[in-house]
């Protein structure tokens, strides 16, 4: 029999309060590749596992310079070399008449970039992953913060993780398999 | 873990509850709560409805849009006054959900994910109407810039063409910003699910959310910048909506004062909306604890304060039209007044602007029946300003040899009526098979979430 891989070790925490002082004594204890569930977004959670670029806006700001210039430049394509009409007199680029086709394809790139770019970013969606085989990890979506030490970090120690989780006097710790 | 039962900071939630017991609350009216009787009643005459709708736009494409009442000079009849009336309730869903997110009024997490439902289904509603008016309705993606062998394009000088922009740019963000925001709570309802059915579909729409820091850090940033790019599309879409009547030269269109006018509109039928929907649903599904008197009071107070300007939008007009000296405008006030629909003008006027008055007295604001009644009344007089800015400004213009009235047939009632059936079917689904309430964001509001330095 295949003994079967392990992703990580796993502490389970009560509160939120406790879940940041021990990602941040993790961290501190040198542990580089670890990360921290929460049921709701938690001011200060991300820095405290050492996460500190985040790409969505550069990605935003990609995605609505496309927007404003395809919103631009398909107007006066259209309206100057592809199919010129003479309406009352007007100049075939008549740029204050774009500006609002431009606003709203600047917005409606932005905000897909926003979404999209999130998604990819994160990695969803991703139908498996091995943080779910820990059953108790159902509750991280409604009242318990989770602490992971992943296998790949290059300090990790099977059982030097798990006394060092036990010391930061977690609820459970659990051995999540791959 | 031990019941905080200390520091009720704020009403916005009633003291007492705890990240497991809002997430239970709100998660069990999905997921254990039984169908009710109600319920069934109630989305079976508005699926009914929306059958009906079916029926009139069935035998619109038959027929055409010669069923209608619409004739010249009266070219924009129900179709556009529906429209209007509309996208203008969507409004108060996106400024709930991104204004009120930019402005930190925590409040509004308990109403948003209704709020932006009632967006959606509002827009949709509306969108429906601008199809069906075109009269060749299969040939409607002609609105859009495509590739074709006819080689024509739209013309991007008509504000015709920039609604359709502004309205499909509207629906899509609307959509996504809806979405995102659901992607935690159908995480929370997977894994609270029993049956395996129900958490193969939540976990396919949850797209496998686990919580990370790292995610939650993205998700945050995306989601506040998605509000910060809807703010200025929701403010937007009225604008161009208002220019689509601004940029003709009709007398009672033609003016500068309408795209705040009809911003502010858009938000004080809007309100009147959202209420008429919290009012009953805080009732029947016992969310007291989350909808509290504090929402039924700023939404009151949203309501007063665009109402006065939408009065003061009123009284700019009048005004132009007795000051500006243009004989056009100047009969247009008359007509209003004097002419054939100025019942409907003094409905309006005291629907609009008298009646909601009343809200300055504290107690009605906190009253969810008085707010109902008064909500409704806004509806209609809302309604009524659109029918009093498309049909009245278009049955008498310059030429006294080319005045008309409007009478509406029973098929432009029945396509009405029908997307308001269209609309309560969709929210009548909505908060049977999702959390009506944001659960990851009123954990964010428990005293217990707060981090100690």
């Amino acid at each position: 029999m295949k003994r079967a891989k392990v992703y990580g070790i796993m502490a389970e925490f009560d509160s939120v309060n406790s879940l940041l002082d021990a990602a941040n004594r993790t961290r501190e204890a040198g542990y580089k590749r670890i990360d921290a569930y929460s049921p709701f977004p938690v001011e200060g959670l991300a820095e405290a596992i050492g996460f500190h670029h985040d790409e969505v806006p550069l990605v935003v700001l990609i995605g609505g310079l496309i927007g404003g210039l395809t919103g631009y430049l398909m107007q006066y394509w259209i309206s100057v070399v592809s199919y010129p009409v003479n309406v009352g007199g007007k100049p075939y680029h008549s740029w204050p008449s774009f500006i609002i086709v431009t606003f709203e394809m600047t917005i409606l790139f932005a905000g897909i970039s926003a979404v999209f770019g999130m998604l990819a970013l994160n990695g969803l969606p991703m139908p498996y992953h091995p943080v779910f085989n820990v059953p108790r990890f159902a509750f991280a979506t409604k009242d318990r913060f989770f602490l992971i030490v992943f296998s790949s970090d290059p300090k990790y120690n099977p059982v030097e993780v798990r006394g060092f989780l036990e010391r930061l006097a977690p609820r459970s710790i659990s051995e999540v398999p791959d | 873990m031990e019941e905080q039962v200390e520091n009720p900071r704020a009403p916005v939630i009633e003291p007492g509850h705890t990240f497991g017991s809002v997430t239970d609350k709100i998660s069990s009216i999905v997921l254990t709560r039984p169908t009710s009787n109600g319920w069934f009643v109630g989305f079976g005459v508005a699926f009914l409805l929306t059958m009906m709708l079916l029926f009139a736009i069935a035998y619109l494409f038959v027929k055409g849009v010669g069923i209608w009442g619409v004739t010249i000079p009266i070219g924009w009849g129900f179709a556009i006054v529906n429209f209007v009336w509309w996208i203008g309730i969507g409004h108060a869903g996106t400024l709930i959900s991104a204004i009120l997110l930019l402005l930190r009024q925590s409040w509004r997490n308990s109403i948003n994910r209704f709020a932006e439902a009632m967006t959606l289904f509002a827009v949709a509603s509306a969108g429906i109407f601008p199809l069906i008016h075109v009269g060749r309705p299969w040939l409607a993606y002609w609105l859009f810039p495509y590739p074709n062998t006819m080689r024509v394009w739209p013309q991007f000088r008509s504000p015709l063409v920039w609604d359709v922009f502004a309205v499909s740019t509207y629906a899509t963000i609307s959509l996504l910003f809806w979405f995102i925001g659901l992607i935690p709570d159908l995480a929370t309802l997977r894994d609270r699910s029993e049956e395996r059915w129900k958490k193969i579909i939540y976990g396919m729409l949850a797209m496998g959310w686990r919580g990370s820091a790292r995610h939650w850090h993205r998700y945050e940033t995306a989601y506040l910048l998605l509000a910060g790019l809807a703010t200025p599309l929701v403010l937007s879409v009225h604008t161009v909506v208002s220019f689509d009547f601004a940029v003709g030269i009709v007398p009672g269109w033609h003016t500068t004062i309408f795209p705040p006018y009809f911003v502010a509109g858009a938000i004080y039928s809007g309100f009147a909306m959202v209420l008429m929907l919290a009012i009953p649903i805080r009732k029947v599904y016992n969310l007291e604890d989350f909808i509290t008197e504090r929402h039924l009071q700023n939404s009151a107070k949203v309501m007063l304060a665009t109402g006065l300007i939408v009065a003061y939008g009123y009284v700019v007009e009048a005004f132009m039209g007795w000051y500006g000296g243009n004989r056009y405008d100047a009969f247009l006030l008359w007509n209003r007044l004097h002419g054939p629909y100025s019942f409907f003008y003094y409905m309006l006027l005291i629907c609009n602007i008298v009646i909601p008055q009343v809200l300055w007295i504290p107690k009605l604001r906190t009253s969810p029946v008085w707010l109902f009644f008064i909500s409704g009344v806004v509806l209609v007089g809302m309604w009524l300003e659109r029918f009093i800015i498309v049909v009245v400004s278009l049955h008498r213009d310059f030429l006294t040899s080319s005045w008309g009235m409007y009478y509406p047939t029973r098929w432009d009632w029945m396509t009405y009526i029908g997307t308001i059936g269209l609309f309560l079917s969709a929210m009548f689904l909505f908060v049977r098979i999702l959390p009506m309430i944001s659960i990851f964001e009123m954990r964010t509001l428990l005293p217990e979430a707060e981090v100690k330095e």
